[in-house]
């Protein structure tokens, strides 16, 4: 070979590198910050699960015949923060948010209730911690979309492929969740 | 293939360099050819034996200083907004409610927990400030405060968390900069022009030396400097402005990505666009870093290339078109 047949082939293997490490760090950062949200969606769980035994205090003093609902509540709360897995963790969830939505509504029955501040302030940060695990839901769902488009555009599927890169799954509502969301609008006089 | 937000904040973050290179160039290039004229009006032989590290010494300087000055608005200029603008830090328990919405948003945009502010004033308004995600702060009026619902804030606080993720605040900081750095340069040419022996002593002297050639250069240096110090200021603005523009219309599409919810940003807006209050503490300086343009008011808010902010109706009307 001659002399700048070498350089040209050297020059060619060095620019595919470097491409190759570009795309290699461009798809580590998008798979850490899915994983970075999903951790966030944790911290907002653990936040509604330490809110809990101080809204059931608060209910117990004034509606004391809702001794069941309360006790669902505790009991939905406890099975969420021992389930493990994603799977087991959604339901788990979304059974705590069906008896804090019974809890509320068993709440409309005490005025006593209803105008304690405390309870209002209870009202608002278990609204504002349902919201935030909504929004770190669709985060972590943004940032999953970001990668998985990413590994599938050419050349990093190339790349990804050989670095053993996999697409994530997304975060998805339960398929009974799901039916009860797309019915929700049917108003009946 | 549409271009994605990330695309988007990735090319702010490019433009930003771009653009801070650019105006510190311009920036050198005026100073220098300012300086030159005149020099050049002062005493015409002067030119001639001028050095070139003297002028590269001028246009350097200018350029440092523009530097330098950018750089102050990018570690002080967020406390320095915040303290115009008389805004109070509040905490968790002063207003939960606003502190959960911040809070919110700031998970859905995957950004950390900006400080939030309180302006006590009636007109309705919120600014977003701060160098990037790690030092931001969201400030709103009590006036806005109240007026809205849970769903309208969340679209206002939106809106201002968008400016913080897309690094729409650097920009528009560090373009400030410039170009108050371009007007003071044509200012301190203005003023020197006034000042400089140019008046009738340097005429004779120059009517002494007919054929001296240097004439035609220093008449030409003068006017093209006269232009650029008319021209210079008006351009940089309309430049700044334009990108301010662009950066709105981006921070509300960005809103919507966040909230999902078109109707409570566009409802806000409505009830902004109503309201007769004048912001006391806002002034040109600040206008540019507000949800809507704080200073001017109904039909003074047309579509010109002098304004900070697209038109409420505009914006207004692009948030409706996403509802359908």
């Amino acid at each position: 070979m001659e002399t700048w047949q070498i350089i040209a082939l050297v020059v060619v293997v060095g620019v595919l590198v470097l491409a190759a490490v570009m795309i290699y760090n461009g798809l580590v950062g998008k798979k850490v910050e899915t994983e970075n949200a999903w951790s966030q969606i944790d911290v907002q769980l653990k936040r509604r699960h330490d809110l809990i035994p101080n809204l059931v205090e608060t209910v117990k003093g004034y509606a004391t015949h809702e001794k069941e609902t309360l006790e669902r509540v505790i009991q939905a709360r406890n099975t969420a923060m021992g389930a493990r897995g994603a799977a087991e963790q959604a339901a788990a969830e979304n059974a705590l948010t069906g008896t804090l939505r019974s809890l509320f509504a068993v709440a409309e029955a005490y005025p006593d209730l209803k105008a304690n501040q405390n309870f209002l302030g209870l009202q608002e940060e278990l609204t504002a911690t349902e919201n935030r695990i909504g929004f770190a839901r669709q985060h972590y769902n943004d940032s999953v979309g970001q990668y998985n488009a990413g590994l599938m555009r050419f050349p990093a599927n190339l790349v990804g492929g050989l670095f053993g890169f996999r697409q994530v799954e997304f975060f998805q509502l339960d398929a009974a969740e799901v039916a009860a969301v797309r019915q929700a609008p049917q108003v009946k006089f | 293939m549409q271009p994605t937000f990330r695309d988007l904040i990735a090319a702010n973050k490019r433009n930003t360099v771009l653009l801070v290179l650019l105006f510190c160039l311009f920036v050198a290039a005026v100073a220098l050819l300012l300086a030159l004229a005149v020099v050049a009006l002062a005493d015409p032989d002067a030119l001639g034996a001028l050095d070139w590290r003297e002028a590269a010494l001028v246009g350097g300087g200018a350029a440092l200083f523009s530097l330098l000055l950018s750089g102050a608005a990018y570690y002080g200029g967020a406390d320095m907004v915040l303290a115009v603008s008389g805004a109070g830090r509040i905490e968790h328990k002063d207003d939960p409610e606003l502190f959960n919405v911040v809070e919110e948003m700031a998970i859905a945009a995957g950004i950390p927990m900006p400080a939030v502010y309180l302006i006590h004033d009636p007109a309705p308004n919120a600014f977003a400030t701060g160098r990037d995600p790690r030092h931001a702060a969201v400030a709103i009026t009590t006036g806005l405060r109240h007026k809205l619902t849970r769903d309208e804030l969340q679209g206002v606080i939106a809106h201002e968390v968008s400016h913080i993720r897309n690094y729409d605040v650097r920009l528009m900081l560090l373009l400030a900069v410039l170009v108050g750095t371009v007007v003071m340069l044509c200012d301190l040419f203005w003023q020197m022009l006034r000042f400089s022996p140019s008046g009738s002593s340097s005429r004779s002297r120059r009517d002494d030396k007919e054929g001296g050639g240097g004439g035609i250069i220093v008449i030409v240096l003068v006017v093209i400097a006269v232009a650029l110090a008319i021209l210079a200021p008006v351009l940089a603005q309309i430049i700044q402005l334009a990108v301010s523009r662009q950066r709105e219309y981006l921070a509300d599409a960005s809103a919507v990505e966040l909230t999902r919810y078109p109707q409570g940003l566009a409802n806000a807006l409505r009830k902004i666009d109503a309201d007769p209050d004048v912001l006391k503490t806002a002034n040109r300086g600040t206008a540019h870093l507000y949800i809507a343009n704080p200073i001017e008011k109904f039909e003074a808010r047309a579509n010109s290339p002098f304004a900070s902010h697209p038109p409420i109706q505009e914006r207004i009307r692009r948030l409706d078109a996403l509802i359908r």
